[in-house]
């Protein structure tokens, strides 16, 4: 490892001479830190993008695929296959009602992969996701529909019962130090007993017309203005961001994004937008599922990119000793975690109830559990803890529903959709076990 | 070395179970000097570092702290107070990258928002002040060397600002360069003022940066020495208690009868 480190560093090192020795008017403030002549000038390996314009970046994008550093490189393309193979197969794959089908169906299960996201970023696991999201739903369903309860009261219980449930699974794990994996499986069991205890005598709850439950997948702003413009903003957010980013960091005499960069990265995101929303726009509209499950993901991402408590999670799975002795609170990360698991849970059953047309007894049972860990494995969240990314939701959950999808297209029994899930799934965890290993022997982790 | 010692212990007892592992452990750690905290294994320096830090409360004794008695019940207490440790085996995450890692449980924050430029530029000229030279301040930690993850343990420990500084063994896992880039760096920790208090089992070491030596034997104070006019041999019986037998013991009182 350290032969590979140090070889890095000489590489660094010779390309910090080089750009020191060309004068690069960008590379002089940082190169005039080096306080001893002859010592080598400090040069950040994010900086060879940077210093060598756009092919730099080519460069530095195959030195982190050879390192290992796959990124989300393997979904992205795993999800262009998936599109050509069934494409070429039944040409309505792609088309604007398959593809809004798609954007629905992803939000309920792609919530529910988002707060297991953030358990396996603590390097645990939550196997009771599945049975939260029905209990999530039986409450809202005997509350709003048996007991006449104001619809959004009922909802925000439902929500509320999910954060409880979870936060009781973290004081388990935490506090008591039962293994996540033995309190989360007591949870499968014990929780979807209570689902079907809360559903009574009767086998399902359907959702009334009009409902907010209904309304949460049925709903779509028919406008194509709204589209276009949650396109339009987003782009906006996105750009504004980074140019404040670069221009506090130039400010502050630390390397920043060069505009170009900025404005590749921007055009990329502008293009997925805007051709997601011409598509949309080409059926019913912008779904409100999709709005609320990128709402939770942009939410989830700040938090855990940009405050202090998702630097907590990251520290917490990284190193919990650690973590432990640098003053943070293990046992309510932790606890909190699992809460925010269990409440996305509840969060995502509504979901699924509302596109099933109703509560059921068997909500959230059978392959549900296993769709929603694989659809955050699958996007290149490590089961090892302490790395991923939130956006490996939205990743992870688009290839599961596009496989699922193609094959109903194709008529293709649920066996068969189960046998190609799972290769799917062994495929995600053998590029991350492989990938982990060539980062080892490049020194990184 | 008339100045005032910044942490003073007196009479520090500790036991875990039936192990007495301290008894009645003075030391007396000043500004600006590096003291040594020598012993056989086993002979409490790791304990006695422990209870400095707060990870072991003692059981007898007062520890002073600027001339005041404190009690140090928490790791917490001990920051809050001034006291940064090093432990041997690092406690970094190395998933975080630098920056991350040297900030981490005291991140610069506007309502709990990272304030990532601030700890960049922070932590760049810390490294700077220290002379740290690592690729870069935004790779993981996984991905340095053994050294360099030292050096930044280290620096770590001097985000706080504090006023001692205790490091448990912090060449033992590292190569010749990597030992003097840390032992450099413990110089400049004494010459920046802070009380330095750095464990170790290599006398080379102990020799080249140390102030004073404090030799622990078997829970009890066994010595200070000077270093500067101290040899090697002397620590080294201290340590191993080579002069504590018969004929030594007779010596002294001799010496004492003949002085009296």
């Amino acid at each position: 490892m350290s032969d590979t480190v140090d070889k890095n560093d000489t590489v660094d090192k010779e390309r910090g001479a080089g750009t020191g020795t060309a004068g690069s008017e960008d590379a002089a403030p940082r190169n005039g830190d080096a306080a001893a002549p002859g010592a080598a000038p400090v040069v950040d390996p994010r900086l060879l993008v940077r210093e060598q314009g756009f092919a730099g970046y080519v460069t530095d994008f195959k030195r982190r695929v050879r390192g290992g550093e796959l990124g989300s490189l393997p979904v992205i393309l795993g999800l262009i296959i998936i599109a050509v193979i069934f494409q070429s197969l039944n040409e309505n794959f792609l088309s604007a009602g398959s593809v809004s089908d798609i954007g629905v169906y992803i939000a309920g299960t792609g919530i529910m992969a988002t707060g297991i996201v953030f358990v396996l970023l603590l390097g645990e696991i939550d196997l009771s996701v599945g049975s939260v999201a029905g209990v999530g739903a039986a409450v809202w369903a005997v509350l709003s529909v048996t007991n006449g309860v104001n619809d959004w009261l009922a909802v925000i219980i439902a929500i509320v019962a999910g954060l409880v449930i979870g936060s009781l699974h973290g004081f388990f794990f935490a506090r008591v130090g039962v293994p996540a994996f033995v309190v989360t499986l007591a949870g499968f069991l014990g929780w979807s007993g209570l689902q079907i205890w809360l559903m009574g005598s009767e086998g399902s709850i359907n959702t009334p017309e009009s409902s907010v439950v209904e309304d949460l997948t049925g709903y779509y702003f028919e406008d194509i203005a709204a589209a276009y413009g949650l396109a339009l903003v987003a782009v906006l957010a996105y750009a504004a961001a980074l140019l404040v980013d670069a221009k506090r960091r130039k400010a502050a005499r630390l390397p920043s994004r060069p505009v170009s960069e900025i404005v590749v990265r921007t055009g990329v995101m502008a293009l997925v937008a805007f051709v997601a929303a011409y598509v949309l726009n080409q059926s019913r509209g912008l779904p409100l599922a999709l709005v609320l499950f990128l709402a939770v993901l942009v939410i989830a991402d700040f938090a855990v990119r940009r405050t202090t408590y998702g630097r907590q999670i990251f520290a917490v799975g990284g190193n919990a000793e650690a973590a432990r002795r640098a003053g943070i609170n293990v046992e309510w990360v932790r606890i909190s975690v699992f809460g925010i698991a269990g409440m996305l849970a509840a969060f995502g059953g509504l979901f699924i109830a509302s596109l099933s047309g109703g509560a059921t007894k068997s909500l959230g049972a059978g392959n549900t559990l296993m769709n929603v860990i694989a659809a955050a494995v699958i996007g290149g969240t490590s089961l090892f803890g302490g790395r991923g990314k939130i956006w490996s939701a939205l990743l992870g959950i688009l290839v599961i529903q596009s496989i699922q999808q193609g094959l109903n297209l194709l008529g293709m029994a649920s066996e068969i959709q189960y046998m190609i899930t799972g290769a799917v799934l062994l495929a995600a965890v053998v590029i991350d076990s492989v990938s982990r290993r060539t980062q080892k022997t490049a020194g990184r982790t | 070395m008339a100045k005032e010692a910044v942490l003073a212990l007196r009479g520090i007892s500790k036991r875990f179970g039936a192990v007495q592992a301290l008894t009645d452990v003075d030391l007396e750690v000043r500004p600006g000097e590096v003291i040594a905290l020598v012993g056989d294994n086993g002979a409490g320096k790791s304990t006695l570092v422990k209870t400095i830090a707060g990870v072991h409360p003692i059981d007898d004794g007062t520890i002073v702290w600027e001339g005041t008695p404190v009690s140090i019940n928490r790791p917490h207490d001990a920051q809050d107070l001034g006291i940064a440790t090093v432990y041997q085996d690092l406690a970094l995450c190395d998933n975080l990258d630098v920056v991350a890692n040297l900030f981490l449980g005291s991140e610069a924050s506007h309502a709990s928002i990272l304030d990532e430029i601030t700890m960049e530029k922070r932590a760049m000229e810390l490294l700077e002040t220290l002379s740290i030279r690592i690729p870069s301040v935004r790779i993981p930690v996984a991905s340095l060397s053994g050294g360099q993850r030292q050096v930044v343990a280290i620096a770590r420990a001097l985000i706080g600002d504090p006023k001692v500084v205790i490091l448990d063994e912090p060449t033992a896992a590292l190569g010749v360069e990597q030992t003097a880039q840390v032992l450099d760096l413990v110089e400049r920790l004494r010459e920046r003022g802070l009380a330095v208090v750095l464990i170790s089992h290599n006398m080379a070491d102990v020799q080249a940066v140390a102030d004073h030596v404090a030799v622990l034997r078997l829970g009890r104070n066994n010595g200070v020495f000077d270093v500067a006019t101290t040899s090697h041999e002397e620590v080294i019986a201290a340590i191993t208690g080579a002069s504590d037998n018969a004929v030594t013991r007779r010596q002294a009182r001799t010496d004492k009868e003949a002085a009296q």
